[in-house]
């Protein structure tokens, strides 16, 4: 996120969430914008397919298909340039290659674009200038624009408006992205990305390459990117990766098209896992190894906010279970011994940080800080008291930075950049006449491997759903609870229908918790070229009616 | 903002305009007893509890409502004060169940904090009649024991100002005055989703986490702050443990969440200690055996049903071995994967679920002892 949530829900003048389901899938923040609404009256629009709870509160619902959002926000662009309602002095002085989106822009009026997303012209009007006229507008979004072939460019729409409104680097603006899971942020700053170091330092650059060969002794030599998940498995089917190891995470649940994930992880000559559970993926390993909760180690996530926090262990490991850094840590000292490096060896032993002998997690971030420039004043010790530090914080006296961009932005000026609607890459046909979209819901947590085990929110949330709209259901003589069998080109799954006018005729939703119900048995793992994430909002697929009984899992 | 001078208890304190009694106390440090009041809500003045005693104002009045002018006296602690204050508390207690002997909030009550100031015993009040409602809602995670309740109305103000759905209400009047759940239903039944801010702040143990009910007094369980492991809102948790078991959870005043939480990070902790938890390392026996991997077809299914893991293929059994001899063997395959197949053979997916120390560390061994930039995770998934 640009922007901190307490400043969106103090000095927002308006909000505009696009593809997030906040009150579930965000729910503190969730409930926070909810009292902006009703305690300060400011608008809201809602951009989501779905009746989504917290449209109960919007001003205007832009109920767009499924993987129209990039005209959708072209549509919006189009009305604050047609009427001049943009910030000329931040286009100005801000940013560049107005010219070329303005140009770009002509062709999505909000005739042509209500076609596209089965909108109304006039609502697109409407929340364009409901956004003109309460500055700033903060911009929210999540999976819902992400997790589309055109995922980028639904990225880079968000910023050209925001950027046209005039709404970065202010209290109560901002493009905020909502993480889905406690350390997503993290991860990514990390360097747990096959083309960047921790902090975002390119693997191709020169420097970067240098700095880490500096500390670390050793690393890869070539300035390529490595393979993001979805390469990973394809290359695991070819044989060309033959070993994996996976941490705290259910590819068997969480990536798109299972089938082929299976194929990919059982291709493989060794797979290690490490979980708390037995889950999907660990049940393919050859080597499973206990991690601990976050209840049972320290160290830090990293929110959405940018925002830096301490964990602290409440509880002894469960067993002989380790925290996950000290078995990793372990495995680094193993594969010396083992001979990893050979005659290298020396060249990790000299470097500054080349060791692995870590005694506690606080250590590691100083590592972290040392070799990450917008990590550089975060250390444990400054973690115990406050209220955590938001990156970029480069050093020790630096107290953090809620709002990104102030002034000015990293590149210098804010580019705006044409982007052309791009519809799904599987789209409904005769044989499959229905679009899958899929999502989560407020009880349960990506693949259900915690919160099916959480008793209280597997009871009261128990199975999966699909929900269909009462039109598609008339069609198929379908009544709310009876059985169907859902099929895509790459799979089928048998799941109880939920009949609700939450959807749009001709879609249907599905969760991905439900290893019984797995959605993404169904998903396209076709990806956005550039983002590489997979598109798990939009895939076409046939349903069906079974007869009561005909399925013995359901 | 303007600074309003008033004198408390002889004390004079500067106040900020439109500030309450209470607020420019506490700010002070004048300990004002508050029950209806919390922090973190509007006012609402339906207790009496912190009554004052305010010079050329007839009345007590409620601190927690009234607010400061300029060059008011206050008096927080004189003998009408505290007769007042114990007359209210007693007209509370009088239809309250005091079995403190076996209440949840034994330790964690403001009623029972206050009762012992005071030096409030039971009294019986002429024609007093005591509430017997049946305990219980029918939802996995809230208590609800309305005979203890004291219709403070927190919860409904927590449901209406932090979290907004405003499932709860006080509906009747006088002695049949009660909270509600929607249209006086059961909470599953009305727009509550379960967020538990109207346990957070109810005063007594009315509102109680089930899961919780017989685990242990405030006192017996330490308090441990750190940060939910759901969503990447990040709110800051206070797990109580007591033993090695966490036996509640609530919410830590971090800057994402402000002393509240959601439904996962308050009742989803108790995967912690589930059974299914793996304790010890597991190999395939293959392995142990040095023997060649059987593929595919004889391998495990893994879209199956929990205790469907195991394959017949007895060279495919899991068995557990010691840290040393797992770890072991995993750095030798590695290696030989390395010797073999090259660098690029390798590949690791590191946690959005695990801490930045970890993805660092697994970054490292990735890029640097595996020599690989193959390292990836679900951030977009
Ligand atoms: S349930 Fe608790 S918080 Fe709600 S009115 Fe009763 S005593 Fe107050
Ligand atoms: S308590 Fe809820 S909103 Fe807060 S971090 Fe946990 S899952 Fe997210
Ligand atoms: S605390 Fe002021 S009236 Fe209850």
């Amino acid at each position: 996120m640009t922007n901190t949530f307490d400043d969106i829900a103090g000095y927002a003048k308006c909000l505009f969430i696009i593809g997030s389901n906040t009150t579930e899938q965000h729910p503190v923040f969730g409930m926070q914008l909810r009292q902006a609404v009703k305690q300060r009256g400011i608008p809201l629009i809602v951009a989501d397919p779905r009746r989504i709870p917290i449209t109960q509160y919007a001003t205007i619902h832009l109920r767009h298909k499924p993987g129209t959002d990039t005209a959708l926000l072209n549509g919006l662009m189009n009305v604050l340039v047609t009427e001049d309602l943009y910030d000329h002095d931040f286009v100005a002085n801000r940013t560049e290659g107005f010219d070329d989106l303005k140009a770009k822009l002509v062709e999505y009026t909000p005739e042509r674009v209500a076609e596209i997303c089965g909108v109304k012209a006039d609502d697109i009007r409407r929340a364009a200038r409901l956004m003109a006229a309460n500055k700033p507008t903060a911009l929210m979004y999540a999976m819902g624009i992400t997790q589309h072939t055109s995922g980028h460019g639904n990225v880079m729409s968000c910023a050209n408006l925001q950027m046209l409104l005039g709404n970065l680097g202010v209290p109560g603006g901002g493009v905020n992205p909502l993480r889905g899971q406690s350390n997503v942020q993290g991860a990514c700053d990390m360097g747990g990305l096959p083309n960047v170091y921790s902090g975002y330092q390119n693997v191709a650059l020169e420097a970067s390459h240098k700095k880490f060969e500096g500390a670390w002794g050793v690393v890869p030599p070539e300035d390529k990117p490595g393979l993001t998940v979805v390469e990973m498995m394809n290359a695991a089917i070819a044989g060309k990766v033959t070993a994996m190891y996976v941490f705290g995470e259910n590819p068997m649940l969480s990536d798109p098209d299972l089938n082929h994930v299976r194929h990919a992880l059982e291709s493989l000559d060794f797979l290690v896992v490490q979980d708390l559970f037995m889950t999907e993926t660990a049940q393919l390993a050859d080597v499973v190894l206990p991690g601990a909760s976050f209840a049972e180690k320290d160290g830090t996530f990293t929110n959405s906010e940018r925002r830096v926090q301490l964990l602290r262990p409440a509880l002894h490991p469960l067993g002989d279970t380790l925290p996950d850094w000290q078995i990793i840590a372990k495995l680094g000292q193993q594969l010396i011994a083992a001979g990893v490096l050979g005659e290298r060896t020396e060249a990790i032993q000299a470097a500054p940080h080349g060791a692995w002998d870590y005694r506690n997690s606080a250590q590691i971030m100083e590592e972290i800080a040392t070799l990450t420039p917008s990590y550089g004043g975060v250390h444990h010790w400054r973690l115990e008291a406050g209220k955590g530090l938001q990156w970029p914080c480069p050093n020790d006296e630096h107290p953090g930075t809620p709002i990104l961009h102030i002034g000015k932005f990293t590149r210098g000026l804010g580019k705006l950049t044409p982007v052309d609607f791009l519809p799904p890459v599987e789209l409904p046909d005769d044989e499959y006449p229905l679009l899958l979209t899929t999502g989560r819901v407020l009880y349960h947590y990506h693949t259900g491997s915690l919160t099916r085990r959480a008793q209280g929110l597997a009871a009261i949330y128990p199975e999966g759903l699909i929900e269909m709209h009462p039109e598609d259901a008339a069609r198929l003589n379908l009544a709310n609870g009876e059985i169907v069998e859902v099929t895509s080109r790459r799979g089928q799954v048998n799941v109880k229908a939920d009949v609700t006018e939450k959807i749009q005729p001709g879609v249907v939703f599905m969760t991905f918790h439900f290893a019984e119900s797995a959605a993404n048995l169904l998903t396209n793992s076709a990806y956005d070229p550039i983002a590489k994430i997979p598109e798990f909002k939009a895939c076409a697929v046939k349903v069906t009616k079974l007869p009561a009984g005909a399925c013995e899992n359901c | 903002m303007a600074v309003v001078n008033i004198t408390v208890n002889d004390q004079k304190i500067s106040a900020q305009m439109g500030q309450t009694i209470y607020q420019a106390a506490a700010a002070a440090g004048i300990d004002i007893p508050v029950l209806c009041h919390h922090p973190a809500l509007p006012p609402e003045g339906a207790c009496r509890v912190c009554l004052v005693e305010i010079d050329k104002v007839r009345n007590l009045q409620p601190a927690c409502t009234y607010p400061v002018t300029e060059g008011m006296v206050v008096h927080t602690a004189s003998t009408k004060v505290m007769e007042a204050r114990k007359f209210a508390l007693e007209l509370i207690i009088s239809d309250h169940p005091l079995d403190c002997m076996t209440c949840e909030a034994t330790g964690d009550c403001r009623l029972q904090d206050l009762a012992y100031a005071y030096g409030v015993k039971g009294t019986e009040f002429e024609g007093g009649r005591q509430h017997h409602y049946a305990i219980d809602d029918p939802n996995p995670f809230i208590q609800v024991d309305r005979n203890k309740c004291i219709l403070c109305r927190r919860c409904v103000r927590a449901c209406n100002y932090v979290n907004g759905v405003e499932a709860i209400s006080v509906v009747y009047r006088g002695f049949n005055a009660k909270i509600a759940f929607g249209a006086d239903s059961t909470m599953e039944d009305s727009p509550c989703e379960f967020c538990g801010s109207c346990v957070e702040v109810c005063p007594v143990a009315a509102l109680w986490p089930k899961m919780s009910v017989g685990k242990g007094r405030p006192y017996q369980t330490r308090q441990v702050e750190t940060v939910c492991s759901y969503c990447g809102v990040g709110c800051k948790l206070i797990l109580h443990v007591k033993g090695n078991e966490i036996v509640r959870v609530s919410g830590a005043d971090g800057a994402a969440n402000h002393g509240f939480t959601c439904v996962k990070g308050r009742f989803g902790y108790d995967y912690v200690n589930h059974t299914d938890r793996l304790t010890k390392p597991l190999v395939r026996r293959y392995l142990l055996e040095g023997k060649p991997k059987a593929h595919a077809a004889e391998t495990a299914h893994a879209l199956s049903l929990p205790g469907n893991g195991h394959t017949p293929d007895p060279d495919m059994e899991w068995v557990e071995t010691s840290w040393d001899q797992a770890l072991g063997l995993v750095a030798q395959k590695w290696v030989a994967t390395k010797q073999t197949h090259g660098r690029d053979a390798f590949a690791a997916l590191c946690s959005a679920r695990c801490t930045n120390e970890e993805n660092f560390l697994a970054a490292k061994l990735t890029r640097q002892l595996m020599e690989t930039h193959s390292v990836d995770h679900c951030a977009r998934l």
